[in-house]
């Protein structure tokens, strides 16, 4: 009986706990229902021909996958923060050997093509999803999106929203080293 | 006042009329009328992920109407809700539901507030069962009667408004 004082100062302390633990979570980053499953099949084409050009990227397909680490990104030319992630990409497969592969989506064909020639194309290949259904079998909310992929094909991480520096060098860059090459 | 109640009926009318169109646009609208009533309550079910506290039935964002077109579509194949429902969380995750389901990891969620009500509740009956046992205990709750130096004292404060030295 005599602990019996404290009592309100321990479920004060248990309610402050809670409440910095549920202030502290980040509501946005959310965790992928697909991490640890292997990709979704699909099939991509390539960013459309303009006029009577070339298709460009090479179209991509869940067959690209499984041979080897990869980050699977999924960006667009009218989506701003993947300006912001866009040098982070290009670092990640010049000076690190990473292969990338984009999901174009919902761009135009011009639109896309400036892109990459205005800023690089850090891509391996390319698929436009031009209807987004093929976002939508990997779960993704909004553009910027970017998941690890391991050599076995399967989804190992998701990263929601532009790739900063410090996500280079705290997770993905230790991550794809880890997966092996 | 007849003007204010017409004001106030047609604010509702108007209000509960835009609540049952949610963002469904025209061309989405399947001409299966029972069909588009499962997609309609479908949708009400499931979270838009952009805009997170809207349904994809209420949500203007484009991966709301794909999600909508999606379910249409599911739906025009053959599924049944649960299967639809299924394709969805194959993809998004228990959070895309409205409702969470009952499982391990959410049992806090759901039985949570019941259990806190129900502690709660306990420390209250307990609380006022021991101030009864207290109560009808020895002299019978009864407040004990003023001692002779009590009563003097009393008396003194009554008399002259106050005890010596403590109003200066």
């Amino acid at each position: 009986m005599k602990w019996k004082f404290l009592l309100p100062a321990a479920i004060f302390a248990a309610v402050a706990v809670a409440f910095a633990v549920g202030l502290t979570l980040d509501s946005q980053r959310l965790p992928s229902a697909l991490i640890d499953q292997p990709v979704p099949q699909f099939e991509l084409p390539p960013i459309a021909a303009i006029d009577d050009g070339d298709p460009y990227g090479g179209g991509f397909s869940s067959r690209n996958l499984g041979g080897g680490v990869a980050l699977v990104n999924v960006f667009a030319s009218w989506c701003v923060p993947c300006r912001v992630e866009h040098p982070q990409l290009m670092s990640l497969a010049r000076d690190h050997g990473v292969s990338i592969f984009g999901i174009n989506q919902k761009d135009k064909p011009e639109d896309a093509r400036a892109w990459l020639e205005r800023h690089g194309d850090p891509y391996r290949a390319i698929g436009a999803d031009n209807d987004g259904r093929v976002s939508i079998d990997w779960g993704v909310y909004g553009v910027p999106e970017t998941f690890v992929v391991d050599a076995e094909g399967r989804i190992r991480y998701r990263h929601v929203g532009p790739i900063m520096e410090r996500d280079l060098t705290g997770t993905l860059l230790s991550m794809t080293a880890e997966l092996g090459p | 006042m007849r003007a204010w109640a017409v004001i106030f009926l047609s604010v509702l009318v108007l209000a509960s009329g835009t609540q049952r169109a949610g963002a469904v646009e025209p061309s989405e609208v399947l001409s299966d009328p029972a069909l588009e009533e499962r997609a309609r309550e479908i949708s009400q079910g499931l979270r838009c992920l952009v805009c997170q506290n809207q349904t994809i039935d209420d949500s203007n964002a484009g991966l709301a109407k794909d999600l909508r077109i999606l379910v249409r579509e599911r739906l025009m194949a053959g599924d049944s809700d649960q299967e639809v429902m299924a394709f969805i969380t194959d993809r998004y995750g228990d959070f895309v539901l409205l409702k969470p389901p009952l499982k391990t990891g959410t049992l806090l969620l759901w039985f949570g507030p019941g259990a806190i009500l129900l502690l709660g509740a306990g420390a209250l009956a307990r609380f006022y069962a021991n101030r009864r046992r207290q109560g009808s205990a020895g002299d019978g709750g009864a407040a004990k009667p003023l001692s002779e130096t009590e009563k003097k004292r009393l008396q003194s404060l009554l008399k002259n408004g106050g005890e010596k030295g403590n109003n200066p």
